[in-house]
């Protein structure tokens, strides 16, 4: 799980992008609140094959990223 | 990631035909939008520096932070948060503002001056691109000015709240303000011009995420053009507007409201690109944040306009190229007082680059 929640752009992608390329995972949740964030990782996702399902947690947002 | 984002292109497009229209208006040449130099002009209407030809209630900033708080509230991405490093987001807004006006202009008016021939903005976009480069390393290596939290509408609308008074005292008593009575600062579009296009860009902005230090940061951290589609729309559509009106003029010299210093246009750009990264988004970009309800992009934007009082009660801001009286061509640019500046600018940058990487694991 990455938490990039009150963190403005780049870092959350920056976040996202150090777990994806350290491990790989074949999953990976991220948790951010700046709509900004959810656009530059669901771009970032889909450019290293991962698919992103986005839903609302109260105030914040959920990304969940697969490997396909 | 190659994909282009028609949207960023159709703001950018807008920005550039209005940067057009409001030099078409009024405004000083190449400077349809400044954020430094309006950010710079409202200091002094305020009086908090003192130099007689840039000052002015700039409606353009006014209207672009309430265009990206309509935006965000429609959109329902108004969100109150603040607590992210302020202080040092202040003095970061002040070393920014410094080093835009060492150059005269910030990202978006360098891309608004190359779009009207003006050959010194492409030294101060190579400064921009390595200073956008430093700032890159140290994000790579874990920078951080820490993550903000949810805090009350208030503060998520200060700068709105303030500009918005500002624009009423403005238009019921203008008295109050010192207006330039020659220089940049007198050259103005017309008040309700300069605000509606102001607030239909700002509105822009906000929805397409348009920011000039992070086209060229995303390029090179992800190798993301989205950002970076934006800025060159903005310098397509300026070009051909200048072309059109025929003030479209190439070259170093007798530019508008330019030096050919080019040291120093270079250096003052390096430390707008670096700033920017480690504020996460350039001079327009924060005010669109501030718009969006980020309290700490507002403490930004006060920062700014501190450094351009700093700027201007110290003497560091570049003067344009000018003929003197024997018809001879001077060289413009910044005196020691700036030239120091400068260096103390890039010297801070690096102390706050530095003290802001993840502590060491023993």
């Amino acid at each position: 799980m990455v938490d990039a929640r009150g963190l403005l752009c780049p870092m959350p992608v920056m976040m996202v992008r150090k777990e994806v390329l350290a491990a790989a995972p074949a999953a990976l949740e991220v948790l951010v609140d700046d709509p900004c964030a959810v656009e530059n990782i669901s771009r970032f996702a889909a450019s290293q094959g991962y698919s992103v399902a986005v839903s609302e947690q109260g105030n914040d947002v959920k990304l969940e990223l697969t490997k396909q | 990631m190659k994909k282009v984002n028609w949207f960023v292109v159709l703001a950018g497009a807008a920005v550039g035909l209005a940067a057009v229209l409001l030099t078409f208006l009024g405004n000083p040449a190449n400077m349809g939008f400044c954020i430094a130099c309006f950010l710079r002009d409202i200091a002094g209407a305020c009086g908090l520096h003192s130099a007689a030809p840039v000052q002015y209630v700039r409606p353009e900033i006014i209207g672009l932070v309430l265009g990206a708080f309509v935006m965000s509230v429609a959109a329902k991405e108004f969100r109150a948060k603040a607590g992210s490093s302020p202080a040092v987001r202040f003095v970061l807004g002040a070393l920014v503002m410094i080093g835009a006006l060492v150059f005269l202009g910030c990202p978006l008016r360098m891309v608004l001056r190359l779009a009207g021939g003006d050959l010194n903005a492409l030294t101060a976009l190579l400064g921009f691109t390595v200073g956008i480069f430093i700032g890159t390393r140290f994000l790579n290596k874990g920078f951080s000015l820490r993550r903000a939290y949810d805090a009350c509408a208030a503060e998520g609308t200060v700068l709105t709240a303030v500009l918005a008074g500002l624009g009423v005292l403005f238009m019921l008593a203008p008295a109050l303000f010192k207006m330039s009575e020659k220089g940049p600062g007198s050259m103005h579009a017309p008040v309700l011009a300069s605000f509606g296009i102001a607030l239909i860009v700002g509105a822009l902005a906000q929805k397409s995420r348009l920011c000039m230090a992070g086209g060229i940061r995303d390029g090179i951290l992800f190798q993301d053009f989205k950002l970076l589609y934006g800025f060159i729309a903005i310098f397509a559509v300026t070009l051909a507007g200048n072309l059109i009106l025929g003030s479209f003029k190439l070259g170093f010299h007798s530019q508008p409201v330019s030096h050919s210093a080019h040291l120093w246009n270079f250096l003052g750009m390096v430390i707008v690109g670096w700033g920017s990264v480690l504020l996460g988004g350039c001079p327009l970009r924060q005010l669109i944040l501030a718009g969006s309800g980020n309290g700490d992009s507002a403490v930004t934007v006060f920062g700014m306009m501190a450094g351009a009082a700093i700027a201007h009660n110290f003497g560091l801001a570049g003067s344009a190229d000018s003929v003197n009286e024997a018809g001879q061509y001077v060289v413009g640019g910044i005196q020691t007082n700036g030239q120091m500046a400068v260096l103390i600018a890039l010297a801070a940058l690096l102390v706050i680059s530095l003290v802001h990487l993840p502590k060491k694991e023993h």
